[in-house]
């Protein structure tokens, strides 16, 4: 039963046939947890918490900064430098004594993903990574938890409602039946290195807020097996169909076991800013002993250099000679600074976070 | 006989214009070689294709009329 100050709260909503008491009734029992109180999640979170969702779960990690106030538009001058998580709760708080909010402040990964989301049935992605947002994928898919997707760049964005189980019990598309693979995190330019203009959040987030309500009310066709990309400088919106892809469940954790060893970071910085570089000018202020030089050059590439704390191992054969490396520091050295790259991450995988790893910034000319 | 093409997001970036067509050829690999081709920098991106809206996930044959989506992931929130 709703209560009298209910019942003019949501009366606008209930009025319309669609939705009605019942609907209004589905909202306030439904546990909603949105991953990223960025710009995204600043256009979910008001609609969803004013349409009386019962129960809102809001994780992030982050603080919120000066440049995220042109499209975060929760947050204000005074709140610089406060938990973006915290500072949401409290205006959902404000806005509507109905919607329990729950924080978490911890950065989401792949060991406390599911016993958080366990506690939710509609996870929203209002994320700003590739790592993050695959990761969230493959949750939901374990759990069967249907996935309100997001995503923005620049002029353009992308909605999708993915993994929904329909009534024979199949899971609808998901992520990984469109790009099976993550790219290089530096492939594609975030909102800090290729801008955004601020309403575009806005309007991705908005529809994404719509898509819940429609999951959670049983009302309009949600965009199952289906991508929207919206662009906002020719209002253009397309509608693709997405089609299941083979690949995907090649690159899906099969278990929550896989799931919990998978390594979403490495995998989605395969030739990014995760590597670092040593110039020559700090390499030759380590203390001798401390490090280990690996040139990964072929045989016959010349200069050829000894050196006490040098050993060649060809980069196709590196991850069979890994043995041999025994130091704390592990640097990587080639002719151009290319290969020594592809090394680091090779070692990057297999050493964790057990060694330093560097690639020496350009060539081993340098050390002659 | 020309194949329509759209792109978004970054792919435009390198494209130089989100509408233009290209050569009629047989299949969905055709067409990513000929774009590769005309367009070097697509060869480091990541991106799918959609036939008629339809994201294709192997070699597709192409009809006249086809019009062929490029879509790059997005990853800002």
């Amino acid at each position: 039963m709703l209560t009298a100050q209910q019942y003019e709260r949501y009366s606008r909503q209930i009025v319309l046939p669609q939705l009605g008491e019942p609907g209004q009734q589905k909202l306030l029992q439904s546990k909603l947890l949105v991953i990223g109180a960025g710009g995204l999640g600043c256009a979910m979170l008001p609609y969803l918490a004013a349409a009386g969702i019962g129960h809102i779960g809001i994780c992030d990690d982050d603080t919120v900064q000066l440049h995220n106030l042109h499209r975060q538009v929760l947050y204000n001058n005074s709140q610089i430098g406060m938990q973006k998580a915290t500072c949401a709760a409290a205006f959902i708080n404000s806005l509507n004594p109905d919607t329990v909010v729950s924080i978490y402040t911890e950065r989401l990964t792949n060991k406390n993903a599911l016993s958080i989301f366990n506690g939710y049935d509609i996870i929203a992605d209002g994320t700003d990574n590739f790592a993050t947002r695959y990761l969230i994928n493959d949750a939901c898919v374990l759990l069967n938890k249907p996935l309100v997707f997001g995503a923005i760049g620049m002029f353009e964005g992308q909605v999708a409602v993915f993994n929904h189980t329909t009534t024979d019990g199949q899971a609808t598309c998901n992520y990984r039946d469109i790009f099976p693979e993550p790219p290089a995190e530096n492939e594609i330019p975030n909102c800090a290195a290729a801008g955004v203009l601020g309403v575009v959040p806005g309007i991705i987030g908005s529809m994404q807020a719509n898509e819940i309500i429609k999951i959670i009310t049983g009302i309009g066709k949600p965009l199952y097996n289906q991508l929207l990309v919206y662009n906002a400088l020719d209002c253009g919106t397309v509608k693709l169909t997405i089609s299941k892809n083979n690949l995907a469940d090649k690159f899906m954790p099969a278990d929550e076991k896989a799931f919990a060893e998978h390594n979403y970071t490495i995998a989605c910085s395969t030739a990014g800013e995760a590597i670092k570089e040593i110039t020559a000018a700090e390499l030759f202020l380590l203390p001798a002993g401390s490090f280990q030089l690996i040139d990964v050059r072929k045989e016959e590439e010349q200069p050829k250099i000894v050196k006490e704390e040098l050993i060649k191992i060809e980069l196709s054969t590196l991850n069979e000679h890994t043995g041999l490396l025994t130091a704390p520091v592990l640097i990587t050295v080639c002719q151009t600074g290319v290969r020594s790259k592809q090394a680091a991450i090779m070692l990057m995988k297999i050493f964790g976070n057990n060694k330093k790893i560097y690639s020496l910034n350009g060539s081993i000319f340098q050390l002659i | 006989m020309s194949i329509q093409i759209l792109s978004f997001g970054s792919i435009t970036d390198i494209t130089g214009s989100s509408y233009f067509t290209m050569p009629m050829v047989a299949d969905t690999s055709l067409l990513i070689a000929a774009l590769k081709e005309k367009f070097p920098a697509l060869a480091d991106k990541k991106f799918i294709l959609a036939v008629n809206a339809v994201t294709v996930t192997e070699n597709t044959i192409l009809k006249t009329g086809n019009i062929i989506a490029l879509l790059p992931p997005f990853s800002g929130g």
